[in-house]
């Protein structure tokens, strides 16, 4: 068979048998993996590369009410970090940042400890496949629904004279309402529960079902009570989809101002909401000097997750 | 009588636009032997806008009238600006509002419109030409018409101090906004823009997350409670707005705000809710909770109303049997049909006389004229807005747009307030 004739096709590379026809090979199936990987990787390249290049780009430039000028100041990411060397007060930015930061330990703790126990009893005590499906299925069900509709049902809830306060008020518990219920830290963090728990049921629960039943015998065996087998077998094992549903949980809080919106009354800073009001003033390069930041914060986020998990090795 | 003589006053606008529209085609050489059917092709124009003003009605009966189709391009206040600066291809006709010719005209996107073209050009009501009332001078602080009604040249992106033949937006809407106030909750008369910020509406205020508007209505209060009174409150200085500022965070850090609102639909539901009982609000979410059958009062203050105004403008692209097309639509908008509609809203609309000739007596009496209705009020849909014998809030046009006390605007230090706005969202 003639190397030098065959075009890059999979057959050509497995008909390969000498030493030099080999190496040739392998030079070829790799080319044509690259060729496989490319229109995913041309995806990548306009869609998120492209643009990434060009907030970059955009965060350097000038503007003004009606236009941007291409130039390289860094004064948007002075403005960004205005007051924040000074000392005393907050700055407005690191404001921001710790409240978003607060919503993400909040968010991430209460989808964490909702999460694994969901997975944990799907997982283990329930016993035929067909039922794990079917309330796996019913975990998904607030999707059916709209991200704004799933929020603006606990309005009439949460509200001041809403259900759980009417409730509240008819039972004689409290006599006045009780106003922290919407509008608050607490209702914004309820609506991230609600949102994103799912991002942790899922990949927790994959990570469970692949745990080899025998490790748990064997620790039962060996005079493990449930708590130890719990803590010393299945948690290490669940390790990569504690880790892939703390990014999802974590990347979407971070980025999120939707939810702290409306839930929070609109009185509630959080990075993107900044970036939407800058956008609506025509201050795209202020927006992606903000952009910018939060990618960063984001990575270093989701560097210090990977530092304590190697994702690619447990997968 | 005048039923009839609308329909017509259009059809004969309609056969002047297809004449004109058939003649250019004829000189540019467009046409390969079929004038008539080209002439006749149906013309679509892209109308970008805020959703508030398109109205599937006032589409049906251009349509009906002209035979333009009105393809509308529903977006946001901000989203109309942002789009004439960056996709000035995007829409052939474009309703904004009067504050965002600032930004809009030095980007050289719209172009001037010429006067003469515009029948009743010179019957748009002084408001707009020389911010006049019934002869009255009214306010003018921030972004007023008559400040960016007229540009120097077609072309010029400078407004012209004095009326000029090139005029940036013609007229669609306009009104004066003030506080919407949940009476049967307040169980007192409020006279006065201080009582936003009044210790007793502890947690039941809100404001709107839209930061030059929500300035504005800060300032209202500043100057209510005699602290300070601002040379521009549209136009204010750093000092101003950090003034401003310190009132608004020290306010909300006192839990004076129960929620901030953005869109229509949240401040209609703030105040029907009983979240809030006194709250920076549109007339129309007024009308809408009362409509769910909650007692909601346009309050009008002693310190007087923020006015807005939207109108249309062209964009620099448009040539040809459109941008006929889009003097047609203008000309049918000031004609009395949609301004007649936009009236029965609780808007105003540009050319008084030619919506008065379309409205029953006892409309203009109520909307207009601040007379008791005579009979029910009904929307344009036909469901009743007000019971007979209801009086609108804030009394005739003459009052209520005579008691204007700044206009919406963009400040030369926009991009100071709107960093001091996300500092007071933070605080």
């Amino acid at each position: 068979m003639s190397t030098a004739a065959a075009p890059a096709l999979p057959e050509a590379a497995t008909a390969a048998s000498t030493p030099t026809g080999l190496a040739a090979a392998t030079r070829r199936q790799r080319r044509l993996a690259y060729w496989q990987a490319m229109p995913l990787g041309l995806v990548f390249l306009v869609f998120f590369l492209v643009p990434l290049a060009l907030t970059l780009i955009v965060s350097f430039w000038e503007y003004n009410e009606y236009e941007i000028i291409p130039a390289f100041t860094l004064q948007n990411y002075a403005d960004v970090f205005e007051g924040c060397l000074s000392g005393g007060d907050l700055c407005t930015t690191f404001r921001t940042y710790l409240s978003t930061l607060k919503f993400c330990l909040l968010g991430w703790a209460a989808t964490l400890t909702i999460g694994f126990t969901v997975a944990y009893f799907v997982a283990f005590h329930v016993r035929s496949t067909a039922m794990q499906t079917v309330l796996f299925l019913i975990c998904t069900i607030p999707f059916w629904t709209s991200n704004v509709i799933r929020m603006i049902a606990w309005v009439p809830l949460l509200g001041r004279n809403g259900l759980v306060n009417d409730t509240l008020m008819g039972l004689g518990l409290i006599r006045t309402p009780i106003e922290g219920l919407l509008y608050s830290d607490f209702s914004v963090v309820l609506a991230f529960i609600h949102l994103d728990t799912v991002f942790m049921i899922v990949p927790i629960f994959n990570s469970m079902m692949r745990i080899d039943r025998s490790l748990i015998e064997a620790a039962t065996d060996a005079g493990a009570t449930a708590w130890q087998t719990l803590w010393n077998v299945i948690v290490p094992l669940c390790k990569p989809g504690i880790a892939i549903g703390s990014i999802f949980v974590l990347t979407l809080i971070m980025g999120d101002f939707v939810t702290v919106g409306v839930m929070g009354g609109q009185q509630i800073a959080s990075v993107g909401k900044v970036i939407q009001v800058q956008m609506a003033y025509l201050q795209f390069p202020a927006a992606a000097a903000n952009a910018v930041v939060l990618l960063g914060a984001v990575m270093v986020l989701i560097g210090a997750l990977t530092r304590l998990i190697d994702l690619r090795r447990e997968l | 009588m005048t039923e009839t003589k609308t329909p017509r006053l259009s059809r004969r606008t309609l056969l002047q636009g297809a004449g004109a529209a058939a003649g250019l085609a004829a000189g540019s050489g467009v046409i390969t032997g079929f004038p008539a059917i080209i002439a006749a092709e149906p013309v679509t124009l892209r109308y970008l806008g805020t959703a508030v003003n398109q109205s599937g009605d006032i589409a049906r009966k251009v349509k009906e009238d002209l035979g333009i189709t009105i393809e509308y391009i529903p977006v946001v206040t901000d989203e109309v600006s942002k789009r004439v600066v960056t996709q000035p291809n995007s829409f052939d006709i474009v309703d904004s509002e009067y504050f965002s010719l600032k930004k809009l005209m030095p980007s050289g996107n719209l172009v001037g419109m010429d006067a003469r073209r515009i029948k009743n050009a010179d019957k748009i009501t002084p408001v707009f030409t020389k911010g006049e009332v019934g002869g009255k001078k009214i306010g003018d602080q921030g972004t007023a018409p008559k400040k960016v009604f007229y540009l120097e040249g077609q072309n010029s992106t400078k407004f012209a101090a004095s009326p000029t033949e090139w005029i940036t937006l013609i007229p669609t809407t306009y009104n004066a906004d003030t506080l919407g106030i949940r009476p049967d909750l307040i169980k007192r008369p409020i006279t006065s823009w201080k009582e936003l910020l009044n210790p007793e509406f502890k947690g039941k205020a809100s404001i709107l997350n839209i930061p030059s508007i929500g300035i504005m209505d800060a300032a209202m209060v500043v100057e209510a409670t005699g602290d300070y009174t601002y040379p521009d409150k549209g136009n204010m200085t750093k000092a101003e707005i950090d003034r401003t500022m310190k009132v608004l965070i020290e306010a909300k850090r006192a839990g004076q705000f129960r929620a901030f609102w953005q869109d229509f639909n949240e401040s209609v539901n703030l105040m029907a809710s009983g979240e809030t009982v006194i709250q920076s609000m549109w007339s129309p979410a007024v009308t809408k909770v009362r409509s769910q059958g909650v007692a909601c009062t346009y309050q009008p203050l002693k310190e007087g109303y923020r006015a807005w105004a939207t109108g249309f403008g062209l964009p620099k692209t448009l040539s040809g049997k459109k941008l006929d097309a889009a003097y047609d639509f203008i000309n049918w908008f000031l004609s009395g049909w949609a301004g007649a509609y936009l009236n029965r809203q609780g808007y105003y609309s540009a050319v008084l006389e030619t919506a008065k000739a379309n409205m029953e007596p006892y409309e203009w009496a109520f909307w207009m004229e601040g007379k008791p209705a005579e009979k029910d009020i009904k929307a344009p849909d036909g469901t009743i807005m007000e019971k007979a014998g209801a009086v609108r809030d804030g009394g005739s046009f003459e009052q209520r747009m005579g008691a204007v006390a700044c206009w919406n605007s963009v400040m030369d230090e926009n991009t100071y307030m709107v960093r001091k706005w996300n500092e007071f969202i933070a605080a």
